[in-house]
């Protein structure tokens, strides 16, 4: 067996949705009561064009590391030559996207209008990926949307207002499989694989070699008589050609992505499995969450990308970053709700389990919420916020003074970056980054660590959360 | 200090979670109506 898992290979794409946007839980419940909200929304939704050139977008997608972003206001400056296609994956045009669910719709939900099925098929059969998609379920879903509608099918918009297809529920009475939960699942799904063919595709990796695939994605999949029963990793692996692989999913909110790379290292180094992809489509639920405090500020609906993240886990070749399974930090039951206890969890006790301190850490990923869309809805700067709180734990450790935080925070962490899709703004997203900033950089060691707000669901009021250490290999 | 008064109780999860603020008040003399955490991001 081998005696250690490294982190081979990961991509990030995002997919651009203002067309979707409305159908976030936010909006949707907010939206109908005001024919001028509704108005000033539509009227505020952003092109791809400035999508592509917001700076965020291009740190998220691998253009520049998130340190070397300009200082903000970033929105209306631009990224000179940004580019759809970047270092880690894309950020791809919602026409295209449509066109992309229904190529992994494999129950006939999605019904998209002749011109733009035509339009989508056309386009993705010019995308690097085009040879790994089923375009043929493109050309099948064209049909009546007119129709369909008729029959209670969502409408399904290109921005801001073009209705161009509708997505039919799958049963006329099962609430787990309404027409918006299935929106929510398919675009979840079409976005995970979108991931996981970028990593199969820029990382040149035989898809027969991946025994199992492990989805941390946020959304639920099932019916009524088993909400949530999944399962989305084995769906996204189907979608991608993984022939070989099976699948699970890992739940436990936008902590999610490290319990599943911390499982998936533990296969591969107990041998059950030699290769395990980890993968996770976007929230598209989380779309114009926060649009109001936009809106109110003169802001475009920033909440308007959905997200996906592929990892591929393997046994040690001697150069990609390890997986430190001896220094895996978690929120421990005991430990309490307090934010400063909970950083403590995961930053000082998986360090001390290995004999090493705050200081011997290079970059320390969190919650890498983008701040200029969570501050003008009034909760604050999470980055930040977590950052002081753990330079803070240095200084009460005596690694650090109390003059050096601001350092420590500079050095050590970053401004957030991430759309506001919880489980890849949490530490997930910044893996690719340390991948490069552990082989061709110059960091020898990146926590990762993500919390879960486990009380939402109303079954504990425990928060969750885990970190994992990766270490540059020695060879 | 909240002899008499109902308290309704909302924490947040980078800050205080809510059944520590509810156990605070009750031991001011309040009664606590409702108590959840809260996720804004």
């Amino acid at each position: 067996m081998p005696e250690a898992a490294v982190v081979r290979a990961s991509s990030l794409v995002l997919a651009h949705t203002p067309g979707l946007a409305r159908h976030g839980s936010k909006p949707i419940r907010t939206l109908p009561a005001s024919a001028e909200l509704t108005s000033r929304f539509l009227n505020s939704l952003r092109g791809f064009d400035d999508a592509v050139g917001y700076p965020p977008h291009q740190a998220f997608l691998g253009a520049c590391h998130p340190r070397e972003l300009p200082g903000r206001p970033w929105i209306g400056t631009g990224w000179a030559g940004g580019q759809r296609f970047a270092p880690f994956g894309e950020l791809m045009p919602e026409e295209e996207f449509l066109g992309l669910m229904a190529a992994v719709d494999e129950f006939d939900l999605l019904v998209l209008a002749p011109e733009v099925a035509e339009r989508a098929a056309k386009r993705l059969a010019s995308h690097p990926l085009s040879a790994r998609l089923n375009l043929g379920r493109i050309a099948a879903a064209t049909g009546d949307v007119t129709a369909a509608l008729a029959t209670g099918a969502l409408p399904i918009h290109l921005a801001p207002d073009t209705v161009v297809a509708a997505l039919q529920a799958a049963h006329a009475e099962d609430e787990s499989l309404t027409a918006h939960v299935l929106l929510e699942n398919l675009a979840c799904k079409a976005t995970g694989t979108l991931a996981l063919l970028h990593l199969l595709h820029d990382h040149n990796v035989d898809p027969a070699g991946i025994g199992y695939t492990i989805s941390c994605s946020e959304e639920a999949v099932g019916d009524r008589y088993q909400r949530g029963g999944g399962n989305m990793g084995k769906a996204i692996a189907s979608a991608a050609g993984l022939a070989d692989s099976s699948g699970a999913d890992v739940k436990n909110f936008c902590a999610a992505p490290i319990p599943a790379l911390v499982i998936a290292a533990s296969l591969v180094v107990a041998g059950v499995f030699e290769q395990v992809v980890v993968v996770a489509g976007g929230s598209q639920p989380k779309l114009g969450m926060k649009f109001e405090g936009h809106l109110r500020h003169g802001l475009p609906v920033l909440e308007d990308v959905i997200g996906g993240v592929a990892v591929l886990i393997t046994a040690d070749d001697g150069v990609s970053p390890r997986i430190r399974l001896d220094a895996v930090g978690r929120h421990r039951v005991s430990s309490g709700g307090a934010g400063a206890q909970i950083l403590h969890d995961l930053t000082v006790r998986p360090l001390e389990a290995i004999g090493a301190r705050m200081l011997d850490v290079d970059d320390y990923a969190t919650e890498l919420h983008n701040p200029e869309i969570t501050e003008p809805q009034g909760s604050g700067d999470v980055a930040a916020r977590n950052y002081r709180t753990i330079a803070a734990l240095a200084a009460r450790r005596g690694e650090i003074g109390r003059e050096g935080v601001k350092e420590f925070v500079a050095e050590r962490g970053m401004p957030g970056y991430a759309p506001t899709q919880g489980h890849l703004a949490s530490a997930v997203c910044y893996l690719p980054h340390a991948l490069h900033r552990l082989t061709a950089g110059d960091a020898d060691r990146v926590l990762l660590l993500a919390k879960g707000s486990l009380f939402l669901g109303r079954m504990s009021q425990q928060s969750d959360g885990m970190s994992v250490l990766l270490e540059r290999n020695g060879g | 200090m909240f002899n008499g008064k109902q308290i309704i109780v909302i924490g947040e999860r980078d800050g205080v979670a809510g059944p520590a603020i509810a156990t605070c008040v009750q031991a001011a003399g309040a009664s606590v109506a409702y108590v959840a955490t809260e996720c804004f991001v």
